[in-house]
């Protein structure tokens, strides 16, 4: 199976998601800047997402939304810097949710063919400050999972397994 | 819908937290972990086959008697406080394992009918030259 593995350096300003996909590189590059493809399959947590503007060319603009089944609305706009098919995409990106703007984050996604029509991906995301790195990451445990972690934490606490050593990715 | 199996489902119960810290600490047989808790044998049994699906504990046979044993390093990988955020982006590239197959799927169908249209209409041509005198 494919597993989604990360590289997340202490103190550091960016960080790395890598993946491969049993599909040639021009279809994953496909499904990464078409807009009705990628609405298909970028739903974190159980979000719906709505495309507002999404313009895969160099300088073209993108604003969507996604909307948590609480009803909540997140929205998230961005610049593509380059899109240079089917290799690497280029883009800025802002969670405009946030009490103030000016968090953006610079996203290189870069696809390499692999033999058997597979491709690898790699995304580079660079940010404003080790801060705004660290708060994206923790957001992933704000979506229904805080509760699992404060039950593991009481659980390893009492296995005293906390300094295990934690595989990365 | 598919029941989920992974680290978070093993722990949400209090009784399986509880055989948890029972088996990390010895391994034990099934009667022995029964007897710490005032549930059925049988309700112990089911909790240990989810910690077992969940990857969590793992069933050694010696002789007649069957041990429970404690598999610990599925605990410290959702320990690691990006779990949930390499979570998040996991559940969307399956997402996109889906669609891509899907793509995949209709690209073949697509290429075979267009092969089979061009293999007919080449059929046609031959046959038409072989008609002329």
């Amino acid at each position: 199976m494919n597993k989604t593995t990360l590289q997340v350096e202490a103190g550091k300003q960016e960080l790395f998601i890598y993946r491969e996909f049993d599909a040639p590189r021009d279809l994953v590059f496909k499904a990464f800047t078409d807009a009705n493809l990628l609405a298909q399959w970028m739903n974190p947590c159980n979000m719906t997402m709505h495309i507002d503007e999404y313009e895969s060319v160099d300088g073209g603009a993108y604003h969507f939304t996604h909307t948590d089944p609480m009803g909540g609305k997140h929205v998230f706009r961005g610049v593509m810097h380059e899109v240079n098919a089917p290799e690497r995409l280029i883009r800025t990106f802002e969670y405009l949710n946030l009490p103030e703007r000016g968090h953006v984050v610079l996203d290189v996604l870069t696809l390499e063919s692999l033999p058997g029509n597979r491709t690898r991906l790699t995304i580079q995301s660079v940010f404003r400050s080790v801060a705004d790195r660290d708060g994206m990451v923790q957001a992933g445990m704000e979506n229904g999972v805080t509760e699992s972690h404060q039950l593991l934490d009481g659980l390893l606490a009492r296995l005293s397994v906390r300094n295990m050593a934690i595989p990365m990715g | 819908m598919q029941t989920r199996r992974d680290v978070f489902q093993a722990i949400a119960d209090p009784i399986r937290r509880d055989i948890i810290g029972l088996v990390a600490r010895q391994s034990m047989n099934l009667n022995s972990i029964a007897e710490n808790f005032e549930v059925s044998r049988p309700a112990i049994s089911q909790h240990i086959k989810v910690l077992m699906e969940c990857g969590l504990v793992s069933i050694r046979r010696q002789g007649r008697e069957r041990y429970c044993e404690a598999r610990l390093a599925p605990l410290a990988d959702v320990a690691d406080w990006m779990e949930p955020f390499r979570k998040m982006w996991d559940r969307q590239f399956t997402a996109l394992d889906q669609l891509l197959d899907r793509l995949k799927s209709e690209q073949t169908t697509r290429t075979k009918s267009e092969q089979a249209t061009r293999t007919k209409s080449e059929q046609a041509t031959k046959n038409n030259k072989n008609k002329k005198p």
